[in-house]
């Protein structure tokens, strides 16, 4: 059983595997991709600022109207998706929740076409049919923002069932909250992944709250990584907000997928800063403004750039130069994405079948052994 | 041709489907080992292995899932429920997952899977275990439904579905199973979407589906005997429907009967009567009159069962009635 504490650095082991290549495309890394930790922690650091400065456009335009719908910011959690996306391969799939934009970013889709989407134009990922909570990149193996809680984790383990099947050594990388876990469509799908020893890495981001019922107000137990134990299942516990940390343990869980075709349920302790949608106050019901500030102090991009002060990895200047940089390309998404066309008529009776036989979904690699 | 069980003709189609393309597997609870909780997979642990044929813990949700995420990135799962009566756990699954995911991802995900089982009552098996769920199925865009009634149509149209590109859900009946039949041998697919007329005559047209074709059939020879006619359309797929052979008999006939194993409410005769009022309006004699399982949970009692399921008695009251022959 795995059980991590470790808050330092990722080991040796694990170390800098070039992000996807379309990230370093999309979101402006270093042509050659980053050198030794200094570049990778600069690179995290350069993504969740990104997320960061996108998810802050994305609540000024809902406030436009330029979003409508349900629009659920990630805001405080960027530690956990970015850290855990930064170990996979091109080939790998990742599958999420409704809390989906900053997770789309990180996995290498555009944030024009992410924007775009949110907007419900023609221009998006989903073609402006899916919105702000099915947000899906067949290119990038991103399997979909998913809005009914749980929904996301039993077809996650479809998608490892068909790793297995094809003999291939991706993984499967899939998010949901800690409310999930109370819902049958968990304990189903753990029970088989546990049982059948499928390639997929089930990561609770623990932020405290269900929309607002608090995690011991909703579970029996409190250490809800333990509930692993029922599915014969190696189990982590990870401090959500420290990226690095982040991407070790999720590293050993999905090497050991890879290597073992073992699964892995990781608990990421985090903390969203903003309300569980646009339409709920940030603090002041079910949780207090106290307790908002106490989790502000570990603010996950403060801490990685500490650290990196700390390592004399970057100076306020460079994060300044970083924060411009990602501050235009969100102002370029918002101006792709106001320019672009909404979608033609003829896309709402579109797609709702597929015309002819499949061939369907993305391409399994062969087995690389 | 040869004659075979429904339940035979089922397993030819799944066995030539999963022979011609390895990306398709059986998974569900008792399919493997135990040969199917109705033998539909007899013999396909032994000749495709633990890979392909697949048992599942008691977790209609969860294989559910499973089933649409192996389609999301390339395989073509055969998912079982061992009746749509449990299939009410999965529906999370097949309708906000399989139905919407094409559409919702903008056409870039395609779900080609087929969910299968048999629906509807059989014999004494009470309120839970005796439902039709045909309507509350073909409700949902992105879906299509077939209701095989016959060996050949059930052999057909499993391979379609097998090989169509979005969800099937095939529903078979638990009293079919031991029903014969003519069905072709290998390559024998039925178009989805396409109803066939089962028998032809001028006085009325009765439209029908799954487990009814058989009641129908036995109507019309009793029909046929006082000298009434009449077009039995099967309509094999409720989803998507085949309007155009209900509107072409509806006009040769000038009545209709619909009749289905299910409710009354929102059923597929509502539908069914909606396409006749549209297209038919002008060529309609009589009002059009549905049959259908009375409007209550199914019970246990014999008698009580008898009286609340749709029979070849209750259709040929209502043909009688629609053609005034009941005074």
């Amino acid at each position: 059983m795995t059980r991590t504490r470790s808050a330092g650095p990722a080991p040796q082991a694990l170390a800098p595997q070039a992000p996807p290549a379309a990230a370093a495309a999309t979101n402006g890394a270093p042509a050659g991709g980053p050198s030794g930790d200094r570049g990778l922690h600069r690179h995290l650091l350069r993504e969740m600022l990104l997320q960061r400065r996108f998810e802050e456009r994305c609540a000024e335009a809902y406030a436009l109207g330029k979003i409508g719908g349900f629009c659920h910011l990630y805001i405080g959690q960027e530690g956990t998706g970015t850290g855990a996306i930064s170990v996979l391969r091109d080939d790998d799939y990742v599958i999420t929740t409704y809390r989906d934009h900053a997770q789309a970013i990180a996995r290498g889709i555009p944030p024009r076409a992410v924007m775009a989407e949110l907007f419900g134009k023609a221009t998006g990922c989903s073609h402006g049919k899916g919105g702000s909570m099915h947000l899906f990149s067949r290119e990038r193996n991103f399997l979909g923002g998913h809005g009914i809680v749980a929904g996301n984790i039993p077809i996650a383990t479809g998608v490892a069932f068909a790793i297995k099947y094809r003999g291939g050594d991706q993984v499967c990388l899939c998010f949901f909250g800690e409310a999930a876990v109370n819902n049958g469509a968990f304990h189903e799908a753990l029970n088989m992944a546990g049982l059948w020893r499928l390639p997929v890495i089930y990561i609770i981001e623990n932020n405290r709250y269900g929309m607002g019922t608090a995690l011991e107000r909703a579970s029996a137990i409190n250490d809800i990584a333990e509930r692993a134990r029922a599915y014969n299942m190696p189990r982590s516990v990870v401090d959500g907000q420290d990226v690095l940390t982040v991407r070790a343990v999720v590293g050993e869980a999905v090497e050991r997928a890879r290597r073992e075709q073992l699964p892995t349920l990781i608990e990421a302790r985090t903390y969203r800063f903003m309300g569980h949608s646009m339409s709920d106050a940030v603090s002041g019901t079910y949780r207090s403004k106290a307790e908002l500030e106490e989790h502000l102090k570990r603010d996950p991009i403060a801490l990685l750039r500490a650290r990196m002060h700390e390592r004399g990895e970057i100076t306020d200047e460079e994060v300044a130069q970083l924060d411009a940089e990602v501050r235009a390309v969100c102002e370029d998404a918002w101006q792709f994405a106001d320019s672009s066309p909404e979608p033609t008529l003829d896309a709402l009776t579109s797609d709702v079948t597929a015309e002819t036989e499949s061939t369907a979904g993305a391409p399994i690699a062969a087995a690389r052994s | 041709m040869a004659v075979v069980t429904y339940r035979d003709a089922l397993n030819q189609a799944l066995r030539e489907e999963m022979e011609r393309d390895e990306r398709v597997f059986l998974m569900g609870e008792e399919v493997a080992v135990y040969q199917g909780a109705y033998k539909v997979s007899k013999g396909l642990l032994q000749e495709f292995g633990d890979r392909r044929v697949i048992d599942t813990p008691i977790t209609e949700l969860g294989f559910a899932g499973v089933g649409v995420g192996a389609a999301m990135v390339g395989l073509r799962p055969v998912v079982e429920f061992m009746t749509w009566n449990f299939a009410v756990l999965a529906l999370d699954q097949v309708v906000n997952s399989a139905a919407k995911m094409l559409y919702m991802s903008g056409g870039q995900f395609p779900i080609p899977i087929v969910f299968r089982g048999p629906s509807g009552a059989a014999l004494q098996l009470a309120a839970q275990h005796s439902q039709a769920w045909e309507s509350w199925l073909m409700h949902i865009p992105g879906l299509k439904v077939v209701t095989p009634g016959t060996p050949a149509d059930a052999k057909g149209l499993l391979k379609s579905a097998v090989r169509d590109g979005n969800p099937v859900l095939v529903l078979e009946g638990e009293m079919l199973y031991n029903t014969r039949g003519e069905v072709p041998e290998g390559e024998h697919v039925v178009p989805i979407g396409v109803a066939e007329l089962k028998r032809e005559g001028e006085h009325c047209s009765l439209i029908t589906n799954g487990k009814m074709v058989l009641v129908a059939l036995q109507a019309a020879d009793q029909l046929a005997k006082e000298g009434i006619r009449i077009d039995v359309v099967d309509l094999r797929t409720v989803r998507p429907m085949d309007v155009a052979a209900i509107t072409a008999s509806v006009r040769k006939t000038n009545r209709a009967v619909v009749l289905e194993e299910g409710w009354e409410v929102c059923g597929i005769g509502a539908q069914v009567v909606d396409y006749v009022q549209r297209e038919c309006f002008d060529d309609l004699d009589a009002p059009v009159l549905r049959v259908h399982q009375v409007d209550t949970p199914m019970p246990y009692a014999k008698n009580l069962e008898r009286a609340a399921k749709p029979d070849a008695a209750k259709t040929i009251a209502a043909i009688k009635r629609v053609l005034y022959l009941d005074s």
